[in-house]
């Protein structure tokens, strides 16, 4: 369940004199099982890009291959690719609407024209995969707290049952331990069923803790794609569109610099300490 | 001087059903009592429903205590003839810039406060000029709002406040919207004005980082303040601050483990040269 984007440009507002050229040339394969970041500052194309990967955007020129077909093809089923490839907005919450959330969840499957039992299946395996207890299944959405109106949020996209998964900005305004959950479900739920998770994020500690390979985005343009140890070797570059590197691999690369006998490309907690500790022979 | 005196101050959310009757009440603020003196930059840290939001909205009126007593320079927020005062000694900035700005230009959106005010046209132009300068935006002063960034578009909230001249600003989570560099811009401003302009700052954050500069942290929980002193006190407490579900910044985590894993470093270390500082010892 490959998808392939092949010199994919997208100009916004391209009739009239205030065209801005969003997407410029992108070139990008997101294979099956990887866990992928991407980041970019604000106006990066960084939410361009993945309104593409579901069609609720088409490419100015360029094409998008989903298993191989182009989905720009006319006798091409988009509803079909939206249900495989799932996109969680920001602040996904805003779109909850039902009176339970067990309803709420349902409503995705609901429309894709499943029997009652599958639905509900759906639904209650939805909701196990992002943590929430059985007894909140039939409250009101609404009297959640941010954190599990969130994973109610996934859960009606995961209820799709997608092989791609898209969260643009999934902990945004959520408390550090509701961040960490987050994306700890999301990390297990990856595990488990082998989807293929792709992560729009600003939290350069979250990318560097859990994904395997970073897409960097600048002016439209991939800047960098690769393993999070070789993007963050990039760290001044990445200062200089407005983007830094994790915390510890300034501390690993300034130890260096002073001598200290460590390898300095420690990108998360737990490697630095390990590292650190090495050099102090512990 | 206190800019703001808490007093046992309790809060609590009724919910009421169609005919008005009361279904339930939530204690949202439980027992708060506190002090900022002028000129301090104070944090308060909290999880999400912690109850931080509820008592920021308590510092400019915009609810009233249920019980106990909260003084804004001095005056009661209880009472209604004082209530314009207030607002304006305490100016408040919220987390969603769009829901903030009204103006088609952003020098018109940063004199709208003063303007309904009453103040004379020139010195509306004054304050204008000056607020959007203390910000860092007045090369921005023609443009429309809608073409910011959300830090840009963040600092004309905070200049709209600044217009006011109040002694105190709470910004409840201002840069939870915004990118890494658009929260850099808008805690430098916020930094600025405080140390150049003396202008006292409650500034309410998820983001450990932003607060390691604050005179003073309040953590809460539950309603009240759970705990409460200067940046280094507060995150000495790794497992405490867990256990309410925050965190503390990278660096001190690092810090922790390291200890942890036999170092023997001080507690409460914040910033990246203390680190390194404390390594070079132990070398």
């Amino acid at each position: 369940m490959s998808l392939i984007l092949d010199h994919v440009n997208y100009i916004y507002g391209s009739d009239t004199n205030l065209a801005v050229k969003a997407l410029d040339d992108i070139c990008l394969q997101i294979p099956d099982g990887q866990f992928i970041g991407i980041i970019g500052h604000t106006g990066s194309g960084k939410s361009t890009l993945v309104q593409h990967l579901n069609g609720l955007l088409k490419p100015s020129s360029g094409a998008i291959y989903f298993n191989g077909q182009d989905i720009g093809d006319e006798d091409f089923n988009k509803k079909e690719l939206r249900s495989k490839v799932g996109l969680v907005f920001q602040y996904p919450e805003h779109q909850l609407f039902e009176i339970t959330v067990f309803q709420d969840v349902c409503f995705g499957p609901k429309n894709l024209g499943l029997s009652q039992k599958e639905i509900e299946l759906r639904a209650y395996s939805a909701l196990k995969q992002v943590g929430l207890e059985d007894e909140y299944f039939y409250q009101s959405p609404f009297e959640l707290s941010g954190g599990q109106k969130r994973r109610v949020a996934i859960a009606g996209v995961l209820a799709m049952q997608p092989e791609i998964l898209i969260l643009d900005e999934p902990t945004a305004g959520l408390d550090p331990k509701g961040r960490d959950e987050i994306l700890g479900q999301i990390a297990k739920l990856k595990e488990e069923t082998g989807m293929t998770i792709v992560l729009v994020s600003h939290s350069m500690e979250d990318v560097a803790e859990f994904v395997d390979r970073i897409i960097v985005m600048n002016k439209g343009k991939v800047m960098y794609d690769d393993v999070p140890k070789a993007v963050f070797s990039h760290y001044k570059e990445l200062e200089e569109i407005g983007l830094a590197a994790p915390q510890v691999t300034y501390i690993v690369k300034e130890m260096q610099q002073a001598g200290f006998p460590v390898e300095g490309n420690a990108t998360t907690i737990a490697e630095a300490k390990a590292e650190i500790l090495k050099a102090f022979g512990k | 001087m206190d800019i703001i005196r808490s007093e046992h101050v309790s809060f609590d959310y009724i919910r009421r059903d169609e005919e008005g009757n009361v279904e339930g009440i939530t204690r949202a603020v439980d027992d708060v009592s506190l002090r900022v003196k002028q000129g301090d930059f104070v944090a308060i840290l909290g999880h999400n429903g912690s109850g931080k939001s509820t008592f920021a909205k308590h510092l400019n009126a915009l609810l009233y205590p249920t019980e106990g007593t909260l003084l804004v320079d001095g005056k009661d927020t209880k009472d209604a003839e004082e209530i314009w005062n207030i607002r304006q000694s305490a100016g408040m900035v919220f987390q969603n810039p769009d829901n903030q700005i009204i103006g088609q230009v952003v020098e018109e959106d940063v004199g709208f406060g003063p303007e309904n005010m009453g103040i004379p046209t020139e010195q509306i132009w004054e304050r204008v000029e000056e607020s959007l300068k203390a910000v860092g935006m007045y090369q921005y002063r023609k443009h429309s709002p809608n073409k910011l960034s959300g830090g840009q578009k963040q600092r004309v909230s905070i200049a709209g406040v600044l217009a006011m001249h109040p002694k105190c600003i709470v910004l409840d989570e201002p840069t939870a919207m915004l990118d890494p560099n658009g929260r850099k811009e808008v805690i430098r401003a916020i930094r600025g004005l405080n140390m150049v302009e003396n202008v006292t700052i409650i500034l309410i954050t998820h983001y450990m980082e932003e607060v390691i500069d604050a005179d003073r942290i309040f953590v809460m929980d539950g309603g009240r303040v759970a705990l409460e002193g200067t940046p280094k006190e507060v995150f000495s407490q790794v497992e405490k601050l867990r256990s309410m579900r925050l965190d503390v910044p990278q660096v001190t985590e690092l810090a922790f483990e390291l200890k942890k894993g036999g170092l023997p470093l001080p507690d409460g270390i914040l910033r990246k040269e203390e680190l390194l500082e404390e390594l070079r010892k132990l070398r």
